[in-house]
């Protein structure tokens, strides 16, 4: 019944094009709570919060991609595209970088001196090292 | 003589540093130019994308957005200049300058203008004149990242979205410099908010209707059009300043090349004039020899 043809996947990033290929499922985090998406979903249009975006490829490897936002929309051909304003793949990122990150972001706020962007900012590095221990929990 | 000799030996060594000087500049230039059209080329995918997106979205969605309202009657508007952050880039900065005072000045006769400058060169040059400004920013004119775009995004829109009668803005204009080839840069102006959603492809036609109703929005059409339009202008404005690095940086790469030919032209000139120097020196002593032995030969032939 399903439509058998893996589905094109673009993920975009303000500055660049972070990956591209074909998935046959992808598991990502909307406003509205956890969605998968299998090859033939009808179109939908979805805000992201900060998340770690989960694409199994069509050779069944698991690419895991931090974005901080933006949105994923479907269309009526079955193209996936994930657009946001600052995306990494797993292999991009900084464990240590990202924890430094969430650490010193945290602190400010515990201080209470923090600008918009600085909250920005935490989520994307939560969102990193969310990416990060999925890589873990593949490998072990 | 002797002294103009050295006078022009020393301007020629120093025009000879400034031209490697302006050589290495125009090289570093040259070098850049590639990396700041790579960088434009590389966030065109997301800008393809957002605007597929919009155009899917905005057009079809029921109600209009704040950040597309046409104004009908503006009363104030918003003016941002993308400059240079440094000269020795020929006229760059002075032509967006130039293109903003137009604009500038044909709004004028009907609303009020608030000046937003991008770049030191601007900053001076409004400064020196004494001039209000509602706000700039500078340091990251020839390398901008989308985070600076996403900066004067935030405070363009929040100025944009404040009511007209509490100073706010009711049209914005970016001025720029817009990267043609490398050989061609021009100044450019465009209304930045409200947004014009250009490309509306399947706009009024039944089939744009069924791809409307086809998708599902999450959490509505609305809301998701809150979350892309924003976006849509930090795009924009990312988009404007990669274009207007990579016009500076061609602009410096061209004035540091006309600078360097100067130089050797100069050079040349000057080594020309320092050999006529030495030579009518070398002349001189000679005759000045030949002349003192002529009289000693001659004041002493009694003998």
């Amino acid at each position: 019944m399903a439509d058998p043809e893996p589905m094109h996947v673009d993920v975009v990033a303000a500055d660049r094009q972070v990956w591209e290929g074909d998935a046959v499922n992808i598991i990502i985090r909307t406003t509205e709570g956890d969605i998968g998406i299998l090859p033939g979903h009808m179109p939908i249009f979805a805000n992201l919060v900060p998340c770690a975006a989960r694409i199994i490829t069509d050779d069944g490897k698991q690419e895991v991609i931090a974005v901080d936002g933006g949105y994923v929309a479907v269309d009526a051909t079955g193209r996936v595209s994930i657009l946001a304003q600052y995306a990494s793949r797993s292999d991009e990122i900084s464990r240590e970088g990202a924890q430094h990150d969430v650490d010193e972001i945290s602190r400010m706020m515990d201080r209470n001196e923090f600008t918009e962007d600085d909250v920005h900012r935490l989520h994307l590095a939560q969102a990193q090292l969310l990416a990060a221990r999925h890589i873990d929990e593949q490998q072990h | 003589m002797a002294s103009n000799l050295r006078q022009l030996r020393d301007r020629r060594d120093s025009v000879t540093t400034t031209k490697k000087i302006t050589r290495a500049m125009e090289l570093i230039a040259s070098s850049r130019v590639p990396k700041a059209q790579r960088k434009v080329r590389s966030a065109a995918p997301y800008a393809d994308e957002l605007k597929r997106a919009i155009s899917a979205v905005a057009t079809h969605s029921p109600e209009d957005h704040p950040l597309t309202r046409p104004v009908t009657d503006p009363v104030r508007s918003g003016v941002l200049v993308i400059t240079a952050d440094r000269g020795l880039a020929g006229a760059y900065s002075s032509n967006a300058i130039k293109a903003a005072e137009q604009l500038t000045a044909s709004l004028k006769d009907r609303q009020e203008v608030k000046v937003y400058l991008c770049g030191r060169k601007g900053i001076q040059y409004y400064e020196f004149r004494e001039r209000p400004v509602e706000h700039t920013w500078s340091g990251f004119s020839d390398a901008p990242s989308y985070q600076n775009a996403r900066e004067i995004a935030d405070r363009l829109i929040a100025d944009f979205l404040t009511p007209a009668d509490q100073g706010g803005l009711d049209e914005i204009h970016l001025v720029y410099t817009h990267f043609h080839s490398m050989l061609v840069q021009q100044p450019e102006v465009v209304r930045l908010l409200p947004l014009e959603v250009v490309d509306a492809p399947e706009d009024e036609s039944s089939e744009g209707e069924e791809i409307f109703h086809e998708y599902q929005f999450e959490p509505d059409a609305a809301s998701v059009l809150d979350n892309l339009l924003p976006l849509y202008v930090a795009n924009r404005i990312h988009f404007v300043l990669l274009q207007s690095a990579a016009s500076e940086l061609a602009n410096r790469q061209r004035a540091m090349k006309s600078a360097t030919d100067n130089a050797e032209q100069l050079i040349e000139t000057l080594s020309r004039q320092a050999n006529q120097a030495r030579q009518a020196a070398i002349t001189q002593e000679i005759t000045e020899i030949v002349g003192g032995s002529a009289a000693l030969t001659d004041s002493t032939p009694e003998e």
